[in-house]
C-alpha cells in the first residue's frame, strides 16, 4: 500500500493528508480529515449522499480520486454552520421537515448550495434540476424543494441564529 | 484489493504506461472506474492518470470540432460552439456527474449509458489516440473494438459541425426525470435538400451492447419528406439491426415496442 501526500483546503482550512492508493475523496475526508459530514451511500454515483463542492462545483466524493484533489478547495456540510448559527439552507430544511432519516440531507444541502451560490433566485425547475442527482427515499422531495426555495428567498449567504 | 495509481505529467507518458500494462486502465473523471474501486473489483489493479490539461481542450478547425477526451459534460455545456450538442451532454446524469464525466469516458460507458457517444455517432466522429502509431479510428469501428487490449489512450473525439442546428436531433427516453437512465436514446442528422432528406444518419443508444448506427432507418429516410407519411418506412424499420437487452430500466420487449414511436417523434421534431 502506498500513501500519497495531498494538500487541499477543506471548508476554508488548509489540510495535509496522506491518501492511500486509489482512495476516494469521501473516505479521505472521513478518515484523514475527520470530517464525517459527507456520507457513503451507493458508491456508484447514483445516490448523491457524498456530494461535496470542489472549487465551488458539486462533485461526488465517492467517485473522486483523493490524490487528484491537491490544491483544490473542498466544501462539505460540516462547514455550512457558523458555530451555533445555521446556514439558511440548514434552517429551511429544519423548518420544512426536509430531513426524515437524514442520510441524503448532507448531499442535498451541498447540491442546493452549489445552485444558490450561482443562482440566488432559482425557479422550481432549477431546484429540481440541481438535486436531480440526489436520491431521497423518505420525503418525496417536495419538502426539500420548498426548503431550498425558502432559503433562496431569505438570501443564502446570511446565517440564522440558534442551534438545533 | 489494492489498486495502485500512476500519475504522469504528460499525456504521452500516460499513453506509454497504458500500452505497456495490459492490466492498467486510464482514469479520467472516475464515474466509471471509481465504482469498480469502491466495489473492490478484482479486474482493477492499476489506474493510470495524467495531470496534462491539454486533454481537456475543445478546439474547432473549419467544419470540425475536436473535443479533448477529458473535457467534461459541463465543459461541453459551457461551450457555445457546441450548443447543438448540449441536449445530449445535459442528458448525462445530474449536475455532479456532469462535472466529472468526460467525453472520452463516455465512449467506454456500458449500455444503458453512452448518450453522448450516441450523438457523436451521427456527427461523423473520429477517435484520436495519444502516442503510438494509430492516429484515428471512425467511432463505429472504435466501439466494435473497445474491449480489445491493450487499451489505447483516447486523446479526443473529432466531430463534424452540423451545417444547420435544425439538422441535428437528439432524444432521450427515460422513466424518471430529470435524473435518468436511458430506456433508449436516439440521435439523428437529417440534412435536407429541396425539402427532402439527403444523407441521413441515425444512431441509437441502449438498444445494443454499444451505441449503434441504424443503417436500415437511414436508408428508409433517403429522399423522403419529414412528415407523417414520409417517415412511415423509417418507423417500420425502427428495430432492424437493434438488439436491446432486458435490464432494470426496461425489458427487451418494451424497448422494441416503443422504438418506432420515439423514432417518429424524433423525425417529426415532436420531442419525447
Amino acid at each position: 500500500m502506498s500513501k500519497t501526500p495531498v494538500q487541499f483546503r477543506v471548508n476554508g482550512q488548509d489540510r495535509a493528508v496522506f491518501a492511500e492508493d486509489a482512495e476516494n475523496l469521501l473516505e479521505c475526508l472521513r478518515r484523514g480529515v475527520g470530517d464525517m459530514s459527507p456520507k457513503y451511500g451507493c458508491g456508484q454515483g447514483t445516490c448523491g449522499a457524498c456530494t461535496v463542492l470542489i472549487d465551488g462545483e458539486p462533485h461526488l466524493s465517492c467517485l473522486t480520486l483523493a490524490q487528484g484533489c491537491g490544491g483544490r478547495s473542498i466544501e462539505t456540510t460540516g462547514g455550512l454552520a457558523d458555530g451555533p448559527n445555521l446556514h439558511p439552507l440548514q434552517a429551511a430544511f429544519m423548518e420544512h421537515f426536509a430531513a426524515q432519516c437524514g442520510f441524503c440531507t448532507t448531499g442535498m444541502l451541498m447540491a442546493a448550495k452549489a445552485l444558490l451560490d450561482k443562482n440566488p433566485n432559482p425557479t422550481r425547475d432549477d431546484v429540481v434540476e440541481a438535486i436531480a442527482g440526489n436520491i431521497c427515499r423518505c420525503t418525496g422531495y417536495e419538502p426539500i424543494i420548498n426548503a431550498i426555495l425558502e432559503a433562496a428567498s431569505r438570501g443564502s449567504n446570511s446565517v440564522v441564529g440558534g442551534a438545533v | 484489493m489494492v489498486v495502485s495509481v500512476r500519475t504522469y505529467d504528460q499525456v504521452g507518458e500516460a499513453a506509454n504506461a497504458l500500452s505497456s500494462d495490459r492490466e492498467a486502465y486510464f482514469l479520467a473523471g472516475g464515474t466509471l472506474l471509481m465504482r469498480g474501486v469502491n466495489e473492490g473489483s478484482r479486474a482493477l489493479s492499476t489506474l493510470v492518470r495524467t495531470t496534462d490539461s491539454s486533454l481537456r481542450q475543445i478546439q474547432s478547425s473549419g467544419s470540425r470540432i475536436e473535443i479533448g477526451a477529458a473535457a467534461t459534460m459541463s465543459d461541453i455545456l459551457a461551450n457555445r460552439e457546441l450548443s447543438f450538442l448540449h441536449p445530449a451532454a445535459r442528458a448525462v446524469g445530474g449536475p455532479a456527474i456532469r462535472n466529472m464525466a468526460t467525453a472520452g469516458g463516455n465512449l467506454f460507458a456500458r449500455t444503458p449509458y453512452g448518450d453522448l457517444t450516441t450523438a457523436f455517432l451521427v456527427l461523423d466522429a473520429m477517435v484520436n489516440f495519444a502516442g503510438g502509431s494509430q492516429a484515428q479510428l471512425p467511432l463505429g469501428q472504435f466501439l466494435a473494438e473497445r474491449e480489445k487490449q491493450p487499451r489505447p489512450l483516447v486523446a479526443g473525439i473529432s466531430i463534424e459541425r452540423p451545417t444547420s442546428a435544425a439538422a441535428f436531433r437528439f432524444l432521450k427516453v427515460s422513466r424518471v426525470k430529470p435524473e435518468r437512465l436511458s430506456v433508449m436514446c436516439m440521435a439523428a442528422l437529417l440534412p435536407q435538400s429541396g425539402g427532402r432528406v439527403q444523407g441521413a444518419r441515425v444512431a441509437y443508444g441502449a438498444m445494443a451492447p454499444t451505441p449503434i448506427r441504424m443503417t436500415a432507418v437511414e436508408q428508409a429516410l433517403e429522399g423522403v419528406t419529414l412528415d407523417e407519411s414520409g417517415v412511415q418506412a423509417a418507423a417500420a424499420a425502427a428495430n432492424t439491426g437493434a438488439s436491446p437487452a432486458t435490464d432494470a430500466i426496461a425489458s427487451e420487449w418494451y424497448r422494441r415496442e416503443v422504438a418506432p414511436v420515439h423514432l417518429k417523434r424524433l423525425l417529426l421534431g415532436q420531442g419525447s
